[in-house]
């Protein structure tokens, strides 16, 4: 029986102000061709000098996926002919890459999974060619030289799910450590996966597939999912397969040859002449060590054991450093883990989506959602009249206490208002009365709410129930 | 006749060193915008048969003396070589003066910028009296591979000035500049400076930042001065020598006085003569019997002078011609006309139809079977065989000069191994043509420095005496090449036009 050989090439964009090679901003959506210069335009006799910010993201992500750190790191040129490509050639890297070796542990299914990581190393992004319907073309070079990371894992993937995890993870960790927005669909983050099927006893495998175009993780999934049912039916059908690029389909939900072996190119890696290898000094790599954040799965993890949080909340909350960062300020601040974990991810996640902020730029902060928590715990409001406090204080910027003074929402404790309350609800309601000395139960929750209604939800519900009993069974 | 006394100054003026012109700028004997007029008719008077120039910037030139001629005149602390016109070899880029590397590809390209070179001569005032001609992409040893026009030797107009610099060479040799930057990438300073009589200097790679020099082969390249004599050459390469933040492979080493050495006793200093590349096969015998006068004239000086071997010199030959063209096919894929120089106006099928074309009309035959050969090379299944090979014979010649530094202080031999040959005479012997480059190939595979002095004459030709030296030990080639220019008169020698 064959299993599926399924390997992942990711490209991110790093977040560096500047391009790899000169000193032209990186940024995105800027007018065509003005974040140019004659050293990412290619123009004859200009040469690229390395940003070391670029180095430093690539050999930061290295270290958080467990790499070592190269201590000879060198640049090729990748020759091919593109219009997008001004020099065409590509600087990246190939043999002696800035870091190599590592690894990622997954969870998929509830079973463990380790990937190899083959190398995480640095080259520049091309441009972009523009196609008129006039059938002319225009080039944009705006992305020209752009830093990219390539991250580049053993072919040790099982299925599609694994690869949808890796890539969560992935993106998760470029997250927390700062160096890609890893937005896919803006194109800051492409993967590229590698599939071929290999019959496990014999060692014979169908020929690789790599798949391109894919703009999300879930294509992605769906990508490797459809081209290893393919390549069985390939099999079965003894339809013949060769090596080759396809191109997913996204409306059709297929892959489809893109170009075959035959026409693919021979790139001519030779070492960059113009520029010198990089020596990482261990001092350097020491600091960028030391100064690596916690990382998501270890964070994801430590909320399970120490707030004692379900799986579930802990990776929710562990999605982004801020969300993190936030959650662990209010828990700070109150306690009660898994109250705090349902705001953060309810009420609090509710108001950020609907004013479309971020999680930092929250109008509540963390001191002020502990405290709200807090009038729950100390019986001061319902977690009903909180979960309508909270738009107040996001609207007004007020604390919940001041919030709750001015609409006058305190819950009523006093026992001798409340009994008040309590006769006239008996006296309202002898049908329900009846039925409760009969035996049922249930029928204490129409006194119940006849109170609630009367000092609409204000009353305090332990109290309230107390009272009634007290008078029923009296 | 007043006219006649004219006539006589600019004759003499055009025939200064570039020192000596600076001592009557200091002195305000004569202005900036008069050497650059002197410069200027000595160019209307010979450049129709010379052909050095490719452009001429007079407009610019004049307006630079001007500034100069100014800012002397308000009492302004100048550099001291301020106002000595400089031709530049066309693959020097000029912010707003085309800069066409003799290439039809480039013919219409004009840079937005100065490359760093060019900018730290026009920072020390000198004027800029053009751009001059040269092998296409400095591939070449005649300049008779550029695309636009063939440069005569100012020696004899029937032969060639020697390449890929002999528009820089013969332009300085003509009495047309005073001094010029060439480019050096298997001999094109040195070789041209030996055919026109020249001191000409390939410094330590790494010593002159290569920023706005139009690339042929990276790992080789580097620019140097092309001079009249060896206190101009010092003087220019103090000007042009130094790290640039834009140049990632420029040394961070620091910039001695390169005229501190000069007139300093060479007693006791150690030379090596290369056995193979001063009694190898090739060699001519008149080169041969110049270069050994000018060895007795050093040991007579106080020098010890004794035979070394260089044993893996004879792959240079190979060895250079696997690197370069495989470097030239990277270097060189960018002339493709999508964004600049060249596009071909033929009928195109695709984009890549459209490169194809474009470089098929752009590129000359030297050009094309470099950077066929280079492509070949750098290929799936020949990279082990040639290009890795290659790195690792280029290895070997490197530290056959490392070793034989242990003993000597520098290294002498032949620039080339012939006086400069007739034009046309080589054109189909290519072998021929690049055997021109033995003496001088080796030193660009191990980056050291290395320079062309004046050492002697056949028939009416000049020939140079080659001193190379330790990684950034310019200093010991130029005392040497002073001591030895002192005791003899070679350089003094002009051309008669
Ligand atoms: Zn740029």
């Amino acid at each position: 029986m064959y299993e599926p050989i399924v390997g992942v090439e990711v490209h991110a964009q790093l977040t560096t102000s500047s391009k790899m090679f000169c000193s032209c901003r990186a940024e995105f959506g800027a007018e065509p061709n003005t974040n140019v210069c004659p050293v990412c335009l290619g123009l004859p006799g200009s040469l690229p000098v390395t940003n070391r910010k670029a180095v430093e993201q690539v050999i930061r992500t290295g270290l958080a996926l467990g790499c070592e750190v190269g201590t000879l790191c060198r640049f090729y040129r990748k020759n091919y002919f593109y219009p997008d490509l001004a020099k065409n050639y590509q600087i990246s890297q190939y043999d002696e890459p800035l870091t190599f070796g590592g690894r990622m542990e997954l969870s998929v299914e509830g079973r463990p999974v380790s990937i190899r990581i083959r190398r995480a190393h640095l080259e520049e992004d091309t441009g972009k060619n523009i196609h008129l319907p006039n059938g002319r073309s225009l080039v944009e070079y705006n992305r020209c030289g752009v830093p990219l990371m390539e991250i580049v894992t053993e072919p040790d993937f099982r299925s599609a799910a694994e690869v949808r995890e890796y890539l969560l993870q992935l993106r998760r960790l470029l997250w927390y450590l700062g160096v890609s927005t890893a937005n896919m669909e803006e194109g800051a983050l492409r993967a590229e996966p590698t599939v071929n099927l290999r019959d496990p006893e014999t060692g014979e495998r169908t020929p690789k597939v790599e798949i391109k175009n894919l703009a999300s993780i879930r294509a992605v999934h769906d990508a490797v999912e459809y081209e290893i049912r393919r390549q069985y039916h390939c099999l079965e059908t003894g339809e013949p397969m060769q090596q080759e690029t396809r191109r997913w389909n996204e409306a059709q939900g297929i892959t489809t040859v893109m170009r075959t072996k035959e026409s693919a190119e021979d790139y001519m890696y030779f070492p960059e002449p113009d520029l010198v290898p990089i020596e990482p000094e261990p001092e350097w790599v020491e600091a960028i060590r030391a100064a690596l954040p916690e990382l998501p799965q270890a964070r994801q993890q430590r909320f399970v054991a120490e707030y004692g949080l379900p799986e579930y909340d802990a990776q929710v909350l562990t999605e982004d450093r801020a969300t993190a960062d936030y959650f662990e300020a209010v828990v700070q601040a109150c306690g009660e883990p898994k109250a705090c974990s349902n705001w953060v991810m309810g009420d609090l996640q509710r108001l950020l989506n609907e004013s479309g902020c971020s999680i930092t730029e929250s109008r509540v902060s963390p001191q002020q959602l502990a405290e709200l928590i807090g009038t729950i715990k100390d019986g001061t409001i319902s977690h009903n009249i909180a979960q309508a406090v909270l738009p107040k204080m996001w609207a007004t910027g007020h604390s919940a206490r001041e919030v709750i003074a001015a609409e006058n929402l305190a819950l009523i404790s006093d026992a001798t208002e409340i009994e008040k309350l309590v006769d006239e609800a008996i006296a309202a309601n002898p049908k329900a009365v009846a039925d409760y000395r009969g035996g049922k139960e249930k029928a204490l929750g129409a006194i119940v709410g006849h109170v609630m209604r009367q000092t609409k939800g204000q009353a305090n519900a332990a109290v309230v129930n107390e009272l009634i009993l007290a008078r029923l069974n009296g | 006749m007043a006219a006649d006394t004219k006539e006589t100054i600019t004759v003499q003026l055009h025939e200064l060193t570039a020192w000596e012109l600076t001592q009557k700028l200091q002195q305000r004997e004569i202005s900036a915008v008069e050497a650059v007029e002197a410069c200027f008719d000595r160019i209307a008077a010979v450049e129709d048969r010379v052909k050095a120039y490719l452009c001429l910037t007079r407009d610019q030139a004049l307006q630079q003396a001007r500034e100069v001629d100014a800012r002397r005149a308000s009492g302004e602390a100048l550099p001291a070589t301020a106002g000595v016109p400089i031709a530049y070899k066309d693959l020097l880029c000029t912010d707003g003066v085309p800069t066409t590397c003799a290439s039809r590809i480039l013919a219409n390209f004009v840079p937005p910028y100065d490359a760093t070179v060019v900018e730290r001569c026009s920072q020390a005032g000198l004027p800029m009296v053009g751009k001059a001609n040269m092998d296409e992409f400095a591939m070449g040893s005649s300049t008779e591979n550029s695309a636009f026009q063939i440069t005569a030797n100012p020696w004899d107009l029937e032969r060639v000035p020697g390449g890929s610099s002999g528009g820089s060479a013969a332009a300085v040799a003509a009495g047309e500049a005073f001094w010029a930057l060439g480019t050096d990438t298997g001999g094109s300073i040195r070789q041209p400076a030996s055919l026109c009589n020249l001191v000409g200097m390939k410094p330590t790679y790494g010593r002159v930042s290569r920023y706005g020099v139009v690339a042929y082969a990276s790992s080789l390249d580097q620019v140097g001065p092309l001079t009249r004599d060896v206190r101009d050459c010092a003087l220019l390469l103090g000007l042009i020598a130094g790290r640039d933040q834009r140049d990632s492979t420029s040394a961070a080493v620091p910039v001695p006085d390169y005229t501190e050495v000069l007139g300093r006793d060479v007693t006791g200093l150690r030379a090596g003569i290369v056995r193979e590349l001063l009694y190898g096969e090739g060699i001519e015998s008149d080169v041969r019997e110049a270069v050994e006068a000018a060895i007795k004239t050093l040991d007579s000086l106080g020098m010890a002078c004794e035979e070394v071997s260089l044993p893996h010199s004879e792959y240079s030959l190979p060895c250079y011609y696997i690197i370069a063209p495989a470097e030239c096919s990277s270097n060189l894929a960018r002339y493709d006309g999508v964004r600049y120089g060249h596009r071909t106006e033929r009928e195109t099928t695709s984009v890549y139809d459209m490169f194809a074309k474009t470089r098929e009309e752009g590129f000359g035959d030297e050009v094309k079977l470099r950077i066929i050969k280079g492509t070949y090379v750098l290929s799936a299944g020949y990279y082990d065989a040639y290009y890795r090979k290659a790195l690792q014979v280029r290895t070997l010649i490197k530290r056959d000069f490392e070793q034989a530094f242990e003993r000597f202080d520098l290294l002498i031999c032949p620039t080339s191994p012939s006086v400069a040959f007739r034009i046309g005479e080589k054109a189909d012997d290519p072998l021929a043509m690049k055997l021109a480059d033995i003496c001088t190939l080796p030193i660009n595979l191990a980056g050291i420095p290395a320079m062309s002095v004046p050492c002697g004459f056949s028939g009416g030709l000049p020939i140079g005496m080659q001193l190379m030296g330790k990684p950034f030990d310019e200093p010991t080639l130029l005392q040497v090449a002073y001591a030895y220019e002192q005791s003899c008169d070679w350089h003094r020698r002009r051309p008669a036009l």
